[in-house]
Parts: structure tokens; sequence; C-alpha cells
């Protein structure tokens, strides 16, 4: 067994005496004595020889994409991350800190949040941004609370083209304060063309608080944003934007030049590796105007009482631990060592480096739509432009596609089956700047020969 | 008993070292990443395309079109030079001790961050086949089995990741499992000894937050105001147990009991579980529902503010309505997501949960075993009474009891001196202590709530007594010390009147350095004050 617990047993008997009590359990009589020390079904303690062999085998019998060509995105994106982020985050002085409260001795987290921040609202075109929120998804629940907070509204709209998955978290979010949840409808079929609908705002009246559209779309598509926002905001209700790869703001326009309200954008794959999915971090930007009612830790820029400069958190009376059930979200810890990496990454890339790689996503997804709609049997839609993700209509279900792909060592694309029943023969492909030409075309080859 | 003022002299503090780090006195502010950018300075590099590359104005519209971006423009030493001069800027774990109550600072294991980097667990799609996961399913299945077995709560989902989540992820459970009832609720009752992100859960939840006062000679929940109170519109009661103030609350079968009776349930704030490891499971004494915090009790280092782990642990009447998908075991010994769950509340994250968080707390369980387990709360009890002990006759405590992993000092035994807590606490800053929780719990006006954990030693905990003894002694001698610290950091204290109101929360493109002009200047003026 491992212990790093220091005390030895001469040590515990003095400080046992020191207390003036006679044995450890003397400092449990508080417990009801029938509950105490239950006997527990744990496993005796591993050496760290043997922990480690442990882990090591499990994480082989997962199949990484390190090894496996893979072209899954829709929502998780691989992108490079350059080795000086390892290094810097896995610095003790950020790894094992605390949250910044005593600024003092938090000049570091403080500064990188402020930096953090700046980034963000660069990125975004926003006026403010927060600390982070847990992720994108987690974010767009937030952003439709707080929508609704500012607008005195109950009624939330989503667009279909936003991430189930984070229309879910939405619906579990909105679950308890009784907002209303409506889905508008920005795709449809026809025949085997996918057409992207340019009528969102049409659902919006004056009983909305905020439209939620994400932008490129779940089908990889630019959303048709242009006049959006005039629309809603004649009805007094807010653009909600969300990114599911910041990535992707290298090269598109932010969404404060179309203007959005509130910005939701993931910050994880700029500067961690997948993960499995966690942990991520949500950017959280939003209008000058609204950051009273902003959600989460902001860090200030002021100065000491020499006029030195330095960070604190500041607005924490939006907070829980000074408004309780005021607050405007309960949000405590966040992700701020995810923050930090992604800080790392935007600063390490600087403008021309994120253009370049969001340029290569752009040429490498187009290499490979080209080649797919070249196959027999194979349609790329065309119903918008694309920056590194596509949608393929395959001659079989999509699923087939995919274990057959998977039985020659390639971990397909996401199976549009399970976004909505009418795509079951759709994959949505995606690649990034780490997509070789190779694995393009060993993809392809691949497609052909399944018959 | 020793006496506890002998390793100090009465004027040096014992442990002010001003060479060090952090503590190295007034420096320059470090320049913002935006401000050391010079156009054209590039770090990194990027292989050409292997792609036939067409024009980008062929494959996005020009209106579509991204037209500036201020990002910094720096060299790859810039970019490691700036981020760990920052990190130089910080107190942490790995290099003093954190005596902060509630939020159980403990040692983060280093074998624990070489797994978490294995590239069999980092380089996972979240949306990979099943069969192609199998590893990293299997951490999650064991890890949430082994919760349930430290907390005694059958249900558990790894989903939520953080402690407020967790309460939100719990109590929106509560609620699906009363309107499954039938049953309309309106009100959650919360101890006005809780943590804020109590009320606001519930708030977030669409519950009324009521709140019951505490017994202020046992420091436990009032009885007699949870009984007026409770009635069959309380959905549930948020009980932390340990309470706040580090006091096991000796009562809490009979308020599950009687929660039980008008069909309230009761959730448990498990940011206090360090104290329970392996001594009481919270489902033995009644709770339904708790959270554990994996960056408390279970060892993922707090990243200067997330990521954790909130992981929700729940009865079996509750388990129907975990978060989906929950992940299964098959009768083949596979692992696999499970979606099909009629009650859920739902998804709360967009994938898994801070998986990688989680593979750092399987691991921890797996290293420490049964026997580790139960020595965690031992060691924790055992140095936070230790130190209390140590405390108690130079700053009186709330209510004087043996206490579980934490106790809170009564900052107004040096009110007479015109001392606040806030001035113990940047004092302590002096001493090259990081100060502990304080001003909370609210019920405990100039509160210092201190929880050594077990990770640390008995000449730590003796070092940081004699710190506390020796700022007690000086705030009847020199409060005008106290008043200023603290002395040797970086900065002083900071103006947060002023940044509260006039926010300045970004860099703006075209403003100007604003402290010493360059780093040169900055150096020249330091060597002449003799800080170099």
């Amino acid at each position: 067994m491992t212990s790093y617990a220091p005390t030895t047993d001469q040590e515990r008997e003095a400080m046992l005496a020191a207390i003036g009590v006679q044995s450890i359990d003397d400092l449990f009589r508080d417990i009801p004595p029938h509950l105490y020390k239950p006997p527990l079904d744990v496993p005796e303690g591993l050496s760290e020889i043997e922990a480690w062999r442990h882990l090591r085998a499990l994480s082989e019998q997962n199949l990484d994409l390190d090894h496996y060509p893979c072209f899954l995105g829709a929502g998780a994106y691989r992108h490079y991350v350059p080795a000086v982020i390892g290094h810097l985050v896995s610095r003790g002085e950020f790894l094992t800190s605390y949250t910044p409260y005593q600024p003092e001795v938090s000049q570091g987290t403080l500064q990188t949040v402020y930096e953090w921040q700046s980034i963000v609202c660069e990125l975004t075109g926003m006026d403010v941004s927060n600390a982070s929120v847990y992720d994108a998804a987690t974010g767009v629940g937030e952003a439709a609370r707080m929508a609704c907070a500012l607008t005195r509204r109950r009624r939330v709209l989503v667009a279909d083209t936003v991430n189930p998955l984070y229309r879910e978290v939405l619906q579990t979010y909105t679950s308890g304060p009784d907002i209303e949840v409506t889905t508008v409808r920005a795709w449809r079929r026809d025949g085997t063309r996918l057409i992207r609908s340019e009528s969102l705002a049409d659902a919006v009246d004056d009983s909305v608080a905020c439209l939620i559209v994400q932008q490129p779309n779940f089908l990889g598509w630019l959303e048709q944003v242009d006049g959006l926002a005039a629309r809603l905001k004649a009805s007094g209700a807010i653009l909600v934007v969300v990114v599911s790869d910041a990535v992707t703001l290298g090269v598109l326009r932010p969404p404060g030049e179309y203007g959005a309200g509130i910005v939701v954008a993931e910050g994880k794959w700029t500067g961690g590796p997948p993960d499995f999915g966690g942990p991520l971090a949500g950017m959280f930007a939003c209008r000058q105007e609204y950051v009273r009612q902003m959600p989460g830790r902001i860090v200030g820029a002021t100065v000491d009482h020499d006029g030195r400069r330095g960070f604190v958190l500041t607005l924490a009376t939006r907070e829980q631990h000074i408004r309780r059930e005021k607050a405007t979200s309960n949000i405590c810890t966040s992700e701020a060592l995810v923050a930090l990496s992604s800080t790392i990454y935007f600063s390490h890339l600087g403008k021309q480096g994120l253009r370049d790689v969001a340029e290569l996503c752009l040429q490498k997804a187009h290499y490979a739509a080209d080649q797919i709609g070249a196959l027999p049997g194979y349609t790329v839609a065309t119903a918008a432009p694309y920056v590194m993700e596509c949608v393929v209509r395959c001659p079989r279900p999509a699923a087939e596609i995919n274990r057959a792909l998977l039985a020659r060592g390639i971990i397909g694309g996401f199976d549009l089956g399970r976004f909505s029943p009418e795509l079951t023969d759709y994959l949505l492909l995606c690649c990034t700047e780490l997509t070789t030409r190779a694995e393009i075309d060993q993809l392809v080859h691949e497609l052909s020969a399944i018959d | 008993m020793t006496d506890p003022t002998i390793s100090s002299n009465g004027t040096a503090p014992p442990k002010m070292a001003n060479s060090r780090g952090i503590f190295a006195g007034r420096q320059e502010p470090v320049p913002l990443i935006f401000e050391m950018s010079v156009p054209g300075r590039r770090a990194g590099s990027l292989p050409p395309s292997d792609v036939p590359a067409k024009p980008v104005d062929e494959l996005l519209p020009e209106g579509e079109r991204r037209r500036e971006l201020n990002l910094p423009e720096v060299s790859e030493l810039d970019v490691v030079r700036h981020f760990t001069r920052l990190s130089k800027r910080n107190y942490s774990v790995d290099s003093e001790f954190y005596p902060l109550g509630s939020c159980t600072m403990k040692y983060n294991p280093k074998l624990d961050e070489n797994v978490a980097g294995l590239p069999g667990f980092r380089q996972l799609h979240p949306l990979q086949p099943e069969q192609t996961v199998q590893g990293a399913l299997r951490v999650l299945y064991e890890l949430e089995r082994l919760l349930a077995e430290v907390t005694g709560l059958p249900g558990v989902s790894a989903q939520p990741v953080a402690g407020a989540h967790g309460e939100l992820t719990g109590i929106l459970m509560v609620r699906a499992a009363h309107i499954k009832q039938g049953r309309v609720r309106k009100k959650v009752l919360i101890p006005d000894s809780a943590h804020g992100t109590n009320p606001a859960t519930a708030a977030m939840a669409g519950y009324d937050a009521v709140t019951v006062g505490h017994n202020r000679r046992t420091g436990e929940l009032d009885f007699d105001d949870f009984k007026a109170k409770l009635d069959d519109e309380c959905a549930a009661i948020m009980m932390t147990v340990p309470n706040t103030l580090g006091l096991f609350e000796r009562q809490i079968v009979d308020i599950c009991r009687l929660a039980h009776e008008v069909g309230c349930y009761v959730y448990c704030d498990g940011a206090n579980l360090n104290a329970m490891v392996g001594q009481v499971r919270p489902g033995d004494f009644g709770v339904d529902l708790l959270h554990s915090n994996l960056h408390k009790t279970f060892a993922v280092p707090h990243g200067g503010g997330g990521p954790g782990g909130g992981a929700i642990c729940v009865t079996a009447e509750l388990e129907p309505f975990l978060p989906a998908p929950v992940i299964v075991r098959h009768a083949d010994g596979t692992y696999g997501f499970d979606a099909d769950r009629p009650d859920t509340i739902g998804r709360v994250h967009g994938f898994h949960g801070n998986f990688n968080a989680a593979l750092r707390s399987y691991t921890y369980i797996l290293s420490l075993g049964r026997e580790g387990l139960y020595d965690v709360g031992a060691n924790a009890v055992l140095n936070a009474n230790y130190l209390m002990h140590r405390l108690k006759e130079a700053y009186q405590l709330y209510v004087d009891r043996t206490c579980m992993h934490e106790f809170v000092l009564d900052g107004r035994t040096l009110r007479d001196h015109g001392i606040r807590t806030l001035d113990v606490a940047k004092r302590l800053i002096d001493y090259g202590y990081h100060p502990p929780t304080i001003y909370f719990p609210l019920i405990a006006p100039e509160a210092i709530m201190i929880e050594p954990t077990e990770t640390e030693s008995r000449e730590t905990l003796d070092a940081f007594a004699d710190a506390m003894l020796a700022i007690a002694r000086e705030a009847r001698e020199e409060p005008e010390r106290l008043h200023e610290a603290p002395h040797v950091t970086p900065i002083g204290r900071l103006d947060e009147v002023r940044a509260a109101r006039q926010p300045d929360l970004r860099w703006r493109a075209g403003t100007q350095r604003k402290a010493a002009a360059t780093p040169a200047e900055a150096r020249h003026e330091a060597a002449v004050q003799g800080r170099v």
C-alpha cells in the first residue's frame, strides 16, 4: 500500500498525548458508535510500481489517436499541442495552487486569467469575458439563464443545428427554473440534398429571451447569421453564439461583428489533447452592459498602495459566496488549468499561427471532401461553406461504413443517424492540421473498397 | 504540554525568509504577454500543406472571414519565460503548506500526474466506439464503484465536474424524484453555516432557499428551528457533514429520519468528506445524495481553480435519476454507456465529465487501498485536533469541542488591539504561509478556518502554530505591523474597490505598458534599490 501521510506511530502517540486523548478513536466519539469504522470492500493498496503497471495496462486497452487515423469531430477536435504547454502547465506552482482568493500570493494565476480574458475577447469580438465555465455545453445553459435574467423573459430558442449534446445540457440546466426551450428547425432535407434554413429569426417574438445558434453549426456549415441580431434586437432578445472549436475563430469573423450579445466557445482543443472529452474549458464572453449578470469568476487589474499594477478577483457580488441564492450562478471551481493551457496556446501561435492552423484544417477538410465526393455513391453536402467538418452522404448506412472502417484500422466519422433519423446514411467527417494526406488517401481507398 | 511560543524568539518571525521566490519582496509587475508583442515575431512552426491548397477565397466567402486578430506576437522563449515568471508569483502545495479550511489542500501525488499523461488516455476522442475505449470506461466504472463503497451510496455518476456542479445535479435529481412521485415541493432547507453554493444551487434548480439556524453552544444545526421549518413543502435539506465549523453533526441520524418522514431528501455537501473517509459512510447515517469533490478528498490538484470533479453519489431509490448516459458493465465483462434511462435528469456535461481528473482519483484510491483510506480520515482529524490544541489559547474557538478535519478560530480575540482577521491573514503571508480561509462560515464573525489535511507533518504544523502565536503576540505589541502586511510579497495589498468601481477586465490593442517601460529599466531600478 501507498501512504502519503508522514506521521509515524511515535509521532501519533505524542500528538494524541498533547491533545490529551488516548487514541484516534477518542477523536471520533461524535460519530454514532454503530456507524463508526464500517468494513470497506476496497482492495488492498498498491505500491507505486503496481499501480503504474495496472494503469498503463488499462491505457493500452484503448485505441488512441496517436496510432489510429480518426475522422471524428462533432464537438471534440484534435489539434497539435505545442511542447511548451505541457512543461509550463505541469509546473507545481500552477498545477497545485488554489483559487486566487489571496492576490498577494496568487499574481501568477491572476495575471494568466486576465490574459485569458483578453484573448477570449479578441477572438470573439466581445467586450468582457470570465475566467471560464465548465465547458461549452454548460456555457450554453448558463447563457440561456443569463439571457432570461437580462430580459426578464422565460423562453429560449435554440437552432436544431446546435450540437445535440449541448442541447441536452441546455434542457437539464433550464429544467429547474421553469424556462421553456423551443427548438428551431435550421436545416431540411430535399431528396438527397440538405438545405440550410434562411429564416432562423422567424420564430422570434416579444416573449423570447434569446436565440442560440452555433457557428460553424453541428453539421460543419456556416450558419446564416447576417441580419439575425437586428431581428432579435427589435424584439428585445439576445443573440447567443456558441463555437465548438476556438481554432475556427482564426479564420472566421468574430461573433461580435454580427451582433452576438453572449458568446460561448470551447477552449479545450486549443492547447489540450482530447482527454476522452474532459476536462474541457468553456470560454464565456458578453457585451459590457451584461457583465453584472455574467456567471463565474472575473479578474480585474488594479494597483497596490504603491501604485504597482496587480490583479484581483473582482465583481464578486455576482457570485455564490457573496450573494448566495441571489447569485448569477452557483459556479465556483471552474477549469483554470485548461484555460491556462489555452492561454499559452494562443500566445505561442500568435496572430499568424492561429490563422495558419485554421487554414490547414480548411484545406485538408476540402481535400478530403473532394476525394470522397469523387467516389461513386458518395456525395458531399454543399449547403454552405465549411471549415473543417463536412457532411457526406454514403451509399449505405453510416454505421455500417464506420464498422467496416474500424475493421481496417480507421476510426471513421460521426454517424449522423445518431443526430437525426433522417440522416442514417450521412457521415460527419472532420480533418484538422494533424490529419495527413496519407490518412485521407487511406480513408478514400478503404471507402472505395467497401461494397 | 510544550510551551507554544518556545520556538519563537519574539522578534523575528520564525519562518520569514526574504530570499525565497514569492516571499522575495516587492517586484516590478510582469508585463502582459500582449505588451511583449513585436510585430512579425513568431513561435513554433507548422508543416506546409501536404494537400493541394486552394485559394482561401474559394473556400470561405470574404464576408465570413476575419479581418483582424490581435493575438501576441512573441518567440517561444518569450512564452516560456513569461509563464515561468508568472508561476513564480504563485503559492502552491508543492512548495508550501496551505492551511485553507474547507479546501482540503492535500498533497497531489506525482504518480497520478504520470498516469493522467499516458497517451492511451489523453489521445482518446470522447465519441470513439465503445470497443475502442474499454480501458477508459473501466476506469470510470471502477471509480464509481469505489466511491459508492466509500460513501455508502450505491448509485454514482462521475459526470459532474465540480462541487457546485455535483450539487446542481443532485438537487435536479431531487426535483425529478418528487415530480415522478407527483409531489409538489417548493423549498430547500439550508443551514446558515452552509457554503454559498448550496443556496445558489437551490435557486438554480428552481427552489426557494430557506435558512435554518445553528445552535451557538454546540455549533450544530438548531434542531428546533429545523423541526419548525421542516414540512411537506421541503424538497430537500442540504447538510454539510462535518459542518463548516469542522464539527460532526451529532443529530444527523435523527435529522435524516425526520426529513424522510415528510418525504424530504437529505443532500450532503461532500466538501468535508475527507474527515469521514474510512471512518463513517454518509449513506449509513441516512443521507440520500452526496457530491464528492475529487479535487479535495481524492487528491486531484486544484490547478489554480480547476479542473476538479464533483461525482454525485445517491441511494438506490434515486439511481434512476442519475445523469445519462451511465457507465455499465455488461454480462460479458465489457463496459459501455447506457443512455436508455427514462427517468434521467439528462446530461450535465458535454461529454463524460472530467475524465482526466477522475483518472487521478482512481489511481489515488487504488494506491491507498482499504488501509490507506482509513488512515486518510484518521490522520486528517488527528492533525486538525493537534493544531487546534496548540492555537486555542491564543485564539479562542467558537465552540470548544473535538473537531473533525478542520476548526474555526475566533478572530475577535484580537479585536481589542484593533486587529481584524484580515490583518492576521495578511501577516501570515510575511511568515511564509498562505492565509487560512477567512470570514467563512458566515455565522462566525472574523472566522479563521484552518484545515491542515493528513499529508502535513508534525513539524509543519508546529512551525505554522508558532507563526500564528507570534502574530497574536505582535497584535498586542506592535499592531501596525499587521495593518501593513504583507511586506514580503511581489505586491502589497491591492485596491479592490478600484477594481470593482473602474473595471479593467482585459487588455486592449493600443494601450501602453503601464509599469516600468522595459524589462531592462525595471531591472536597473531593482538593482539600484538592492533587490537583485
